[in-house]
């Protein structure tokens, strides 16, 4: 696939020495269809998509519903195979690791479903802990350290004796990123995160996620429907479309008027800022 | 942070252990036939030292050979149900499901029934013959709640509603055919239809069935234990628990062929006492909180302490006349079920 069609200057991102040029995940080829029973046709097939991200990137989805995304995410999170082609971390195919090796590798921040009996803000963290262990254990003192420090890392530290369900939309995001970080991953999952957070929870989500990105170089892969977010934050946009992958690189090359139109369906324009980071703004018919 | 340690659960176990045996101490007491505490104590001592030869008053063989069994039929019977339930509850993801509640008690009474119906008919060794009804009884388990779980799923998902309505139907339509059984059979070895629909606990087994019980009890237990933090976390839901690291269809699977061996074996001695797998976990989450590795003991002893004071009273309440254990439990139990589903969907 073309990282650009030229219309946008490529851009020489200043993050490039950072990211050096070692591979952890490979999307090769993957397709999937998805069924109501075997002998109807799929109601959803993903097309074969690839691409590749390196320790400390971040690498946004985008694309309309039912384009593909959630699917593309669930199958780089190992708990749906791919109908063919595969997806390697460091080199190993992750739908044929356990559970528990793949989640001591890969972790998930997802909207959550509702507790079904109370629990405190610090029992929540220390589930991300469980890949680490034997299943019947009591948590060690590491354990107890790695999730405070989990919750430190997303300024959540002051939430720890709270109940999960007394806490904002903001509050419990960040503790779900924390459950997260506490299971020391190299890839970080995200879907939709910044659903129903308000502005300045979505930012504070976002920069806490770019400096552990920096700081611990988790890869991260974040599934969204925020266009100026993902330009702002991410080093590598995917686009999705009907359960394919138009196109995938860095922002400027991506955010170009008429592709985002096709697209999105509506009508949009794209300015380009002085650091390389476009912006769109969503053009009424009115 | 204040996870849960080793010694605290050893604490709050004793706690309850230290209850179970007054409770115990007191079943023993009062019953039909008074007897004094100075006698029962000294009769115990003596079952203790393995001199129960020595034991010669009227008194002490109703302890020995009618009370304490039946106690201990209780204990394990209470236990296997509390345990069994709050297992479904973590799998179902549902508060409100229990063996009796989703049918599986009414599957293993009837696996049982067919078994003790088919007995006289089949050449079996002695020895296989004591244990094909427990056998049957967990088929029966084993069988119902699979087919309550197929029925409680709508588009891949469970859905608690229909799964609590598909059990109680399942019951429902379970026990009619028991009651068409019974009607059918007139046989002496059957035990009767009150015991199977009600539960009870008055019926008397060889020593090897309650060896073989208990064998049951501690193996399913243990299984169970041992996924305690899998069960934790898959109160999150199975896709986060997937995410988590929990191998969902390994503990899945293990977990319901457990929780129904221990269905099966309970009610195959006891018949189908119902509710105490819905308020003994209950209770225990309000007392010592909602983790597993607390729960799953404290619920087995609290079971136990449960069965037995309810059998307590149902040997007390109409003597020298017996209620069925069960009725005891569903009074309690009933409206206990209505509160927590009322709660849950206001």
């Amino acid at each position: 696939m073309s990282p650009s069609r030229g219309s946008a200057a490529p851009r020489t991102p200043p993050e490039s020495a950072r990211l050096g040029t070692e591979i952890r995940l490979a999307v090769e080829q993957v397709s999937y269809a998805y069924s109501a029973n075997p002998t109807q046709a799929p109601l959803f097939t993903l097309e074969a998509t690839s691409f590749q991200a390196r320790p400390g990137e971040i690498v946004a989805i985008l694309g309309p519903n039912a384009s593909g995304k959630s699917t593309l995410l669930q199958l780089i999170a190992g708990v749906l195979s791919p109908l063919s082609g595969r997806v390697l971390l460091d080199g190993f195919v992750i739908h044929s690791l356990s559970p528990r090796t793949r989640a001591q590798r890969i972790a998930m921040v997802q909207q959550e479903s509702r507790l079904l009996f109370p629990a405190r803000v610090w029992q929540f963290v220390l589930q991300g802990r469980h890949a680490h262990g034997r299943s019947l254990r009591f948590e060690s003192h590491d354990d107890i350290l790695i999730a405070q420090n989990a919750l430190l890392q997303v300024g959540a530290a002051e939430l720890s004796d709270r109940w999960m369900d007394q806490l904002s939309g903001g509050e419990k995001q960040r503790v779900v990123l924390a459950r997260a970080l506490a299971q020391r991953p190299l890839l970080l999952l995200l879907d939709e995160p910044t659903l129903h957070l308000d502005i300045a929870s979505q930012v504070g989500l976002l920069d806490a996620l770019r400096r552990l990105c920096a700081h611990s170089r988790y890869t991260v892969i974040v599934v969204t429907h925020e266009l100026n977010l993902a330009a702002e934050y991410a080093d590598q946009i995917l686009l999705m479309h009907r359960g394919r992958c138009l196109r995938v690189g860095p922002p400027a090359a991506i955010y170009q008027r008429e592709l985002l139109e096709q697209v999105f369906q509506v009508p949009l324009k794209v300015e380009m800022r002085g650091h390389g980071r476009p912006r769109v703004t969503i053009l009424s018919d009115s | 942070m204040r996870p849960l340690t080793f010694r605290k659960l050893l604490f709050q176990c004793f706690f309850l252990l230290v209850i179970l045996f007054f409770v115990v101490v007191v079943a023993l007491k009062f019953g039909a036939v008074p007897v004094s505490l100075y006698a029962l104590g000294r009769d115990l001592l003596r079952v203790i030292l393995g001199q129960s030869s020595q034991i010669s008053s009227d008194y002490g063989l109703i302890i020995q050979n009618i009370r304490l069994p039946r106690i201990i039929l209780g204990i394990i019977v209470g236990a296997s149900l509390s345990v069994a339930g709050t297992s479904f509850q973590a799998l179902l993801r549902n508060p409100l499901a229990d063996p009796y509640v989703l049918g599986v008690s009414s599957g293993a009474a009837l696996g049982a029934i067919l078994s003790l119906i088919a007995e006289p008919h089949l050449v079996l060794p002695p020895a296989f013959g004591a244990l094909l009804t427990p056998l049957c009884a967990f088929l029966g388990a084993a069988v119902t709640i699979t087919a309550v779980y197929f029925l409680g799923r709508r588009q891949g998902q469970i859905d608690s509603n229909t799964l609590l309505l598909g059990g109680v139907i399942t019951a429902s339509f379970l026990s009619a055919v028991i009651v068409f059984l019974m009607s059918l059979v007139n046989s002496s070895n059957t035990r009767g239809m009150v015991f199977w629909l009600m539960g009870n606990l008055s019926t008397s087994f060889q020593k090897s069935i309650y060896w073989f019980l208990a064998a049951g009890f501690f193996i399913a237990i243990g299984v169970i234990y041992s996924t305690a933090n899998d069960l934790n976390i898959l109160l999150a839901g199975e896709k986060e628990a997937m995410h988590l690291g929990v191998d969902v269809r390994h503990v899945r699977f293990l977990v319901y062929l457990a929780a129904s061996l221990l269905t099966g074996l309970a009610v195959s001695v006891s018949g189908a006492v119902g509710y105490v797998g819905l308020f003994v976990p209950h209770v225990m989450r309000l007392m010592f909180g909602s983790d597993h590795r607390t729960l799953l003991p404290t619920s087995a002893l609290g079971g136990a302490i449960a069965v037995v004071v309810a059998d307590t009273l149902a040997r007390l309440v109409v003597a020298p006349n017996e209620l069925p254990v069960g009725a005891v439990t569903a009074v309690v139990g009933a409206p206990l079920f209505i509160y927590l589903l009322r709660r849950r969907l206001a």
